[in-house]
């Protein structure tokens, strides 16, 4: 890695191994997480997310490969001091308010973010003075959301930082990690939810087995998958279509037809040939969830 | 480059450490406070129990200074025990379960900090506790000491919640969530019991006063019984029991840590 690259990066992993008696959690994985971009880190379950988080954070060590937080190992507190987090394991007090919590976490920082500056960009301005444990789902994650941001970080962990928000909420979350990155944080997410990776991140790793199996921009991840999906409402069987050459797939969803395939310019002409009252045609490049099916299967093989 | 750097390290100077150990403490003692689960049993139960056994139906104390002033001695020890027992283990346990140990290790709290504060978190409890104790039983329990006998009693009392803090924290480490309660209610009330804390061991059978001697609060009562009787405990010297004390407290917290580093 140059020198440049070097330092666009706020964390490093470099073929990180890491195993749990005999279960390998991570097989040498690399990743790197930039400043000023969301980098999301997609996997399925067991693929070995929550263990690259462990290691960026601290918590554990790698067996072999090495970790870097802005150059440092992240066990020492300096470089810890430069980060903010959201762990979705993690439960908080129910006993102390929200503003006695922002002082806490405030406090292990050299330099917080004025306290009242947080809470207005998190959301929770009329929450400080009750107790956590008295708080929706939501407003826990807001609240955790403001402790991320409390000591200024340079990079953000979010582990799925938006379950139990609705939507508005969310599109208020997105904004203020943006408001973040702009500022040159770097930010790593894990979501299970891909149409929200596919909306905000920059960058996608996937992760499998415990390795890196792709990584880049979500057009470069999309663009993998070479499925298009058309849909219609047609009159032609789903039978019919289904022998067709070029057809992966043809499902029904209510008036509309899907039909899967990799050839779809092929296809619409055929399909005008045979029904030329077919209307609302429209033509979709496959989403990331496709990208990451076809993804897994390769890993798998 | 460097200049940048270094604006950086400037800007990201480090908080001050007693800063932290002080925030950790009080809002640790605010969050036990307000969860009746812990500060109920532990700050009325001993007083309780106190009222019960050496006023209402203890003897009448007024002509038994002796008896009078044993029951302060070892009902000092049953109520100190509870914070760090209660405080270092049941905490513990839970924040393991809700890995919020898991996010205050990864935040940048300095590593002694979480059990720093706890400790002197039950030490505060454990303060409480004595003194309410010595105020009824000065009152209500017609006990008379020296001033000094009062102040050695307080700080035996505070220092001696140490070996259940260590007790407390490698219980802590074995049991999860919901479970540990009951797990140190089974240590506590059999542990008091055999100390002869809720029953004189002068009347216990022969063999639970043999074994005494392998119990932390046992030894820490024949120290607050010496401090309130001024005489020589039966057997071993004043300094062995301190140093038992101190002994367990330190071999359950190196065990502590040794589970804790491996649950790592």
């Amino acid at each position: 890695m140059g020198e440049a690259a070097r330092a666009a990066a706020a964390a490093v992993l470099r073929g990180a191994v890491k195993s749990y008696g005999k279960q390998i959690a991570l097989n040498g994985l690399d990743l790197e997480v930039r400043r000023g971009q969301i980098t999301a880190l997609l996997g399925p379950n067991g693929a070995g997310k929550s263990t690259a988080i462990s290691l960026l954070l601290g918590l554990a060590n790698p067996d072999k490969g090495s970790v870097e937080l802005f150059g440092e190992s992240p066990r020492l507190l300096s470089a810890r001091r430069r980060i903010g987090l959201m762990l979705q394991s993690a439960v908080l007090p129910d006993t102390l308010r929200v503003r006695e919590l922002l002082r806490l976490t405030a406090g292990y920082y050299g330099t917080p973010e004025p306290l009242d500056q947080v809470a207005k960009r998190a959301g929770i301005d009329d929450l400080q003075e009750r107790f956590y444990g008295k708080l929706s789902g939501g407003q826990q994650r807001r609240v955790q959301f403001a402790l991320a941001l409390c000591g200024a970080p340079e990079f953000l962990c979010l582990d799925e930082p938006t379950v139990g928000l609705d939507s508005q909420a969310r599109k208020a979350l997105w904004s203020a990690i943006r408001t973040k990155t702009e500022s040159g944080c770097a930010v790593l997410l894990t979501t299970h939810y891909l149409e929200e990776a596919e909306a905000v991140a920059d960058r996608v790793a996937v992760l499998f087995g415990g390795r890196l199996v792709k990584e880049g921009t979500v057009d470069e991840i999309r663009s993998l998958s070479e499925r298009r999906r058309i849909r219609c409402i047609t009159v032609i069987p789903e039978a019919d279509i289904s022998r067709w050459e070029g057809v992966v797939n043809v499902t029904r969803r209510e008036r509309y037809l899907e039909i899967e395939t990799p050839s779809p310019e092929v296809l619409v002409q055929r399909l005008f040939k045979t029904d030329p009252a077919l209307r609302d045609l429209e033509v979709h490049r496959a989403g990331l969830v496709d990208a990451l099916s076809n993804i897994a299967g390769e890993g798998a093989h | 480059m460097n200049t940048s750097v270094s604006t950086v390290a400037a800007l990201r100077a480090a908080p001050s450490v007693l800063r932290i150990l002080f925030l950790e403490t009080q809002m640790e003692f605010l969050r036990l406070l307000r969860s009746p689960s812990f500060s109920v049993p532990v700050l009325s139960f001993p007083l309780m129990f106190y009222v019960l056994f050496a006023v209402v139906l203890g003897p009448p104390s007024a002509h038994n200074g002796a008896l009078a002033r044993h029951l302060l001695a070892t009902y000092s020890v049953f109520g100190v025990m509870a914070p760090g027992l209660f405080g270092l283990g049941v905490t513990l346990a839970m924040d393991r379960e809700r890995g919020l140990l898991e996010l205050k290790r990864a935040l940048p709290m300095p590593s002694g900090a979480y059990l720093g504060a706890r400790v002197i978190m039950t030490a505060v409890f454990a303060a409480i506790v004595s003194v309410a104790l010595m105020l009824l039983s000065a009152t209500v329990g017609a006990v008379v000491l020296e001033a000094a006998q009062w102040f050695t009693l307080f700080i035996a009392s505070v220092m001696g919640v140490l070996p259940f803090c260590s007790l407390g924290l490698f219980i802590g480490t074995l049991t999860k969530g919901q479970a540990a309660p009951a797990v140190i209610n089974l240590v506590y009330l059999p542990m008091s019991f055999l100390s002869g804390l809720l029953l004189p061991m002068s009347i216990m059978p022969r063999f639970i006063q043999q074994i005494a001697p392998l119990w932390p609060s046992w030894h820490l009562a024949q120290l607050t019984l010496h401090i309130v009787d001024n005489d020589d405990a039966p057997g071993l010297s004043l300094a062995a029991h301190v140093l038992a004390v101190v002994g367990e407290a330190v071999v359950f917290f190196v065990l502590a840590r040794r589970r804790l580093s491996k649950l790592r």
